[in-house]
């Protein structure tokens, strides 16, 4: 999710987050509501003229997102072929790869920030019950920041143990690895929350973000 | 300029009239049984001020009395009349604070977004929460950047980016606590460069004694208090004595 951001300008991308997401959740409601070719095969033609044309996406980026499940689509239809007929597992995959592309699409031309805001939004009823919104957010962004972080800090750990001769495999290597990077962890975690601190986190102050709508 | 921002209301939203000092009075500071700082009596009014002493002497925890990260376990600290433990709010608003490492004061997975984290905190309008960060990222070179994540950046790259989230709130001072430690050369360079040219007046904590030059005083911490207090050459002369006799 996070660097799938394609920053270039174009009426989608500065189409509000919201409205995209919303856009995203009609599409599959349609998709699901009415199962046929000619729905499946505008949706995709929908989804593309929007994501290569009107948001000036490169194809090479859609695609990247798109292969990692044709495996998964290749499967059902088999499934379908086997179970029903083919041409019901075609309306099922066409469905499906609209939505991923038209998924895409959405994060390709949606900042996270502006993503985090409509869930703040949406939150914000639970405001009666306690919550607040704007903590859900910066929970949700701060674990966006952190998992590449701790990913690369886990390769370091395993670089330097192997530097070292160390060649444990499977569950040795994790619980050897494990250790360390717990120890890491948790001193960024504590410094994490000085900074949050310092940073005025807990200010009163504390206005929604731009885009939240 | 200088004057322009000290009389800013951001620069000072709450704060009462600047009385231009830092003091630690009969300031001492224990975790738990253990004493880390003892016997502190100290009046900051220095621009550049900077603070040197072996592993373990107390620097870091001394830094974090100056904006209320750590309280003092005895005595008093008073930012420009504020007083870090009933006026907690105040003084952080007036002192930013740059850690070593830049991982773990980036809180927003892209870099404009971190950037805007803290005035969104200071609540900033988002009108001009856009100007002050776009503004902030091209004084450090980072504008060609905006929307990039934060982990793709380099260890320079972060740590200015660190700076420039302190420094978009425009506080009136700014503690450093080894900023250039995870740095290399060059990159030391820079930051040493921006430091040297803030308005605001800043502590830098640093085992790296070139950034020193050009400083109006420096601490010299030994366990957990001040040994030697001076300008930079015959400070860093009383260390490396110090350190000469381990
Ligand atoms: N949270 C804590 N709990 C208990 N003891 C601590 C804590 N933080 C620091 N100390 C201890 O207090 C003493 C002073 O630590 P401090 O971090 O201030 O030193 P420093 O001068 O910054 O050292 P360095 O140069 O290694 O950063 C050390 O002996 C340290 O072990
Ligand atoms: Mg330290």
């Amino acid at each position: 999710m996070i660097g799938l951001y394609h920053p270039v300008s174009s009426p989608v991308h500065r189409a509000r987050a919201g409205l995209k997401l919303a856009a995203l959740a009609a599409l599959s409601v349609l998709l699901f509501a009415v199962p046929t070719w000619p729905v499946g095969i505008g949706a995709l033609a929908g989804v593309l003229v929007t994501g290569l044309g009107a948001a000036r996406l490169p194809a090479r980026l859609l695609w990247r997102q798109v292969r990692p499940v044709l495996p998964v689509l290749v499967l059902l239809l088999a499934y379908y072929a086997l179970v029903s007929d083919v041409a019901t597992g075609g309306v099922v995959l066409l469905r499906l790869l609209s939505l991923v592309t038209a998924a895409a699409v959405v994060t390709a031309t949606t900042r996270v920030g502006e993503l985090v805001a409509v869930v703040e939004w949406l939150c914000a009823p639970l405001r009666v019950l306690g919550v607040r919104p704007e903590r859900v957010g910066l929970v949700i962004a701060m674990t966006l920041r952190f998992v590449p972080v701790i990913a690369e800090r886990a390769a370091r750990i395993r670089e330097a143990q192997a530097a070292r001769g160390g060649s444990a495999r499977g569950i040795r290597a994790w619980a050897t690895t494990t250790v360390p990077l717990l120890v890491q962890v948790l001193q960024l975690a504590h410094t994490l929350s000085e900074a949050l601190d310092a940073r005025g986190a807990d200010d009163p102050a504390r206005r929604p973000r731009a885009g939240a709508r | 300029m200088r004057l322009r921002r000290r009389t800013t209301p951001a620069a000072a939203p709450d704060g009462p009239v600047t009385t231009g000092a830092v003091e630690l009075r009969g300031v001492a500071h224990a975790y738990g049984d253990r004493q880390v700082l003892r016997g502190l009596d100290l009046t900051l009014t220095e621009a550049k001020i900077g603070v040197i002493g072996a592993n373990g002497s107390g620097k870091s925890t001394f830094a974090r009395l100056l904006n209320g990260l750590a309280l003092p376990t005895a005595g008093e600290v008073l930012v420009d009349g504020l007083s870090t433990a009933t006026q907690l709010r105040a003084v952080r608003r007036r002192v930013g604070f740059v850690f070593q490492d830049p991982d773990a004061q980036i809180v927003h997975p892209t870099v404009a977004e971190d950037v805007e984290f803290g005035l969104q905190n200071l609540g900033v309008a988002a009108g001009e929460r856009a100007e002050r960060v776009t503004e902030v990222l091209g004084r450090y070179g980072l504008a060609g950047h905006r929307d990039h994540p934060a982990h793709l950046l380099s260890g320079g790259q972060k740590q200015l980016l660190a700076i420039a989230g302190v420094l978009v709130m425009r506080p009136a001072r700014v503690v450093f606590d080894e900023p250039t430690t995870l740095l290399d050369l060059a990159n030391k360079r820079r930051v040493a460069r921006v430091i040297a040219e803030l308005d605001q007046h800043v502590v830098v904590v640093t085992h790296d004694l070139e950034l020193l030059a050009g400083f109006d005083r420096v601490l010299v911490f030994d366990g957990g208090t001040v040994v030697a207090d001076a300008p930079p050459d015959d400070a860093v002369a009383a260390y490396l004595d110090l350190m000469s006799g381990r």
